[in-house]
């Protein structure tokens, strides 16, 4: 079997299907009746031209980062959790519980525990799905994209009748406590004399969301646990063979994928909104599947392909505003990449390795 | 409640059954050829969209009606170009088809009609008016049978009466003919199939088809006899519901008439009542909403009867060398 470098693997194969991706975006907006070039010149002016742009972009990547995380993991294990939406959703329930349990005394205090109610909610958002799975052998896409309807209702039902803001018009808590405020890069960059506008949502999550990709990286490729996540994703019958327990692996990873999924509220609930709101994930669970296989379920990967979702977000935003070109441009372009990186990657792969067998015969 | 009320929600619940029906058979001959197919609901808003943007542009019900089984069957070979040609993962082709169509109908949508996605509201001839059946007005006074026959059988547009036509119809193509007999062994043991001669590719390709067809007639059912009119996301999960109803009903024509039914019915209350009050607890309308799915996850999970899919479903098929 002919194999092609690795380079080409990793870089070559997810640059050809973006550049399939966006040429095909092209022709959608020139088949509306607008320009692609200034189309694409708006977007990047909005999301990296000024630091307020900029701060949104970082902003929508730290919430892909966690998201693409979440499916990542599940990917290792074979596992395709597309419950990201509900189990976000649910993190940020727990989120909200945390900071309005308490007058939280600083944000440094009020953090880790925030961390660990939306990472445990979203787990807890995942298990069921993951203990059907391994247990009664229920296919998981559809348990948790069953998962995501009921998490959507669940929400509903407590924002609408139980943890709404007494005296509130609209379907929301309360604010957070003050001492449960996270800095936004304005506060962060101020003492060190970088001015960064301080209108944006961009906050210390995104600190976060890196040390995750450093922590992800560790687990799959360093750790024990990690190690049979990628045996039982390789072959489950050789994991078995190996005295690798298929229930546990399946839970545990669906567990972490649920915890980073939740983990996404630090920044959306906590960081930006201050307040629980209806349908805060606006999408990001669906969005983490694109990114990890873009990232190709690589940390590295899922920063570069979370940084590119995040663009797409804030220059489609802009696009809206200034092009009359509606967001779910995005959505389309995230379409093509999932299509392409995903299933048709035969389609791209076969003629590149066909390419790189005639230039080297063996 | 009185038997007005009945009737109403029972006429309710047919409406609201048939493009989940409709949907979940499409979904039905694909997955018994053993290609899963999540991209029900992409197909189901692909083709309200265009049915009822063809219908409103032309004035004709039947013109949109073709442009939007075309645009669902479109995505079907997307989908099936994907799954079977390049044996890609059938799961996250269904994913991607489903935002394609989320964002390309608003995208044209706007463009064409300026309207933020939604298209110009259709009368007339731009839509499936309702039948009436014979006599349905003289024999309406008759106690029960009258209101019965009147407002619960007669009244619908032609494609109520198309999907559940599409029960036995489809009963039939795979239970008692050669097509179906293939069809389905196509979706257990393709190895089989090949060996006698049969072409994998050609029998999948043809029910990827057939579900596309199905799943059009659903949308243009959504946009163009529901309601008067596309709008925005308007499916709003019917795909998956049928998805659901495709499971709870083990992947069998009939019993996929008595889920969605049922599924219809939940609906149907939902719509009416805000909240229910049942044995002393006082059920939330998001408790209804979220019932076919919680249904499905207890089907799935195998404590009622355990739903086992098409054995090759989801796997693509690799001829031997």
């Amino acid at each position: 079997m002919e194999r092609m470098p690795k380079w080409a693997d990793v870089l070559l194969i997810p640059l050809i299907n973006l550049l399939i991706a966006f040429a095909l975006s092209g022709l959608v907006i020139l088949a509306i009746g607008k320009d692609p070039v200034v189309a694409l010149r708006t977007m990047v002016q909005g999301s990296f031209g000024s630091t307020n742009g900029l701060g949104y972009t970082l902003y929508y990547t730290t919430n892909f980062i966690f998201t693409g995380l979440a499916v990542a993991i599940a990917f290792h294990a074979r596992l395709f959790n597309i419950g990201g939406e509900g189990q976000a959703a649910l993190g940020g329930l727990g989120v909200a519980l945390v900071c309005l349990s308490i007058q939280w005394p600083h944000w440094l205090v009020a953090l880790p525990a925030a961390m660990i109610g939306g990472a445990v909610f979203g787990a807890a958002w995942a298990f069921i799905p993951a203990y059907l799975q391994a247990k009664r052998g229920s296919h998981i896409v559809i348990t948790t994209i069953m998962f995501n309807f009921i998490a959507a209702a669940l929400m509903g039902y407590l924002l609408v009748e139980v943890i709404k803001a007494p005296g509130s018009m609209a379907s929301e808590t309360s604010p957070f406590p003050p001492g449960a405020s996270l800095p936004t890069f304005h506060e962060m960059l101020a003492p060190l004399g970088i001015e960064f506008n301080r209108n944006t949502p961009a906050n210390v999550s995104f600190l976060v969301a890196l040390a995750c990709l450093v922590f992800f990286w560790i687990l799959v490729w360093r750790t024990r646990l990690g190690y049979e996540i990628r045996a039982f994703g390789q072959s489950e019958s050789a994991a078995i063979y190996a005295g690798i327990n298929p229930v546990k692996i399946t839970v545990v990873a669906m567990l972490i994928s649920g915890g980073f999924a939740g983990l996404m509220a630090i920044n959306n609930v906590m960081g930006e909104a201050e307040r629980l709101i209806l349908n805060s994930v606006e999408g990001a669970g669906f969005i983490g599947i694109a990114v990890a296989l873009m990232g190709r379920s690589h940390p590295v990967g899922i920063l570069l392909a979370a940084l590119l979702f995040g663009f797409l977000y804030q220059g489609g935003a802009e696009l809206s505003l200034w092009e009359n070109i509606p967001r779910e441009l995005v959505v389309v372009i995230q379409a093509l990449v999932i299509l392409l990186t995903g299933a048709l990657d035969g389609m791209v792969r076969g003629p590149v390795e066909k390419l790189f067998a005639k230039r080297k015969p063996a | 409640m009185d038997f007005l009320t009945i009737i109403q929600i029972l006429d309710s619940t047919v409406r609201l059954a048939t493009p989940l029906l409709l949907a979940c058979l499409a979904g039905l001959f694909s997955e018994r050829a053993g290609i899963f197919d999540i991209g029900l609901e992409g197909k189901m808003l692909a083709a309200a969209f265009l049915s009822a943007a063809v219908a409103a542009a032309t004035g004709s019900v039947w013109l949109g009606f073709l442009a939007g089984v075309g645009a669902s069957i479109t995505l079907a070979l997307i989908h099936g170009l994907a799954s079977i040609t390049f044996r890609g993962d059938q799961l996250i082709s269904g994913v991607a088809i489903n935002f394609l169509a989320a964002g390309l109908t608003v995208i044209v949508g706007q463009s064409w009609f300026g309207l933020g996605g939604r298209t110009p509201s259709l009368s007339g001839d731009a839509r499936f008016n309702p039948l009436e059946w014979p006599l349905a007005e003289t024999l309406a006074d008759i106690p029960v049978a009258g209101p019965l026959y009147a407002e619960l059988i007669s009244g619908h547009s032609i494609l109520v009466y198309v999907a559940l036509l599409a029960v036995p119809t489809s009963w039939y193509i795979l239970f008692r003919t050669r097509f179906g007999l293939r069809l389905r062994a196509v979706g257990e043991n393709p190895g089989a199939v090949d060996t006698a001669g049969i072409s994998v590719v050609r029998l999948r390709f043809t029910a990827v088809i057939i579900c596309g067809l199905l799943c059009g007639i659903a949308g243009a059912y959504l946009a163009t006899g529901l309601a008067a009119g596309f709008v925005k996301e308007m499916t709003a999960g019917r795909g998956f519901i049928a998805l659901a109803a495709l499971i709870f009903a083990k992947w069998r024509p009939w019993h996929a008439l008595y889920a969605c039914l049922l599924f219809g019915f939940l609906e149907a209350i939902g719509n009416r009542y805000q909240s229910i009050e049942f044995a002393g607890f006082i059920l939330p309308v998001q408790f209804m909403q979220a019932l076919p799915y919680i249904l499905t996850v207890v089907i799935l999970a195998g404590f009622v009867g355990k739903a086992i899919p098409p054995r090759a479903g989801g796997a693509p098929y690799v001829k031997e060398r």
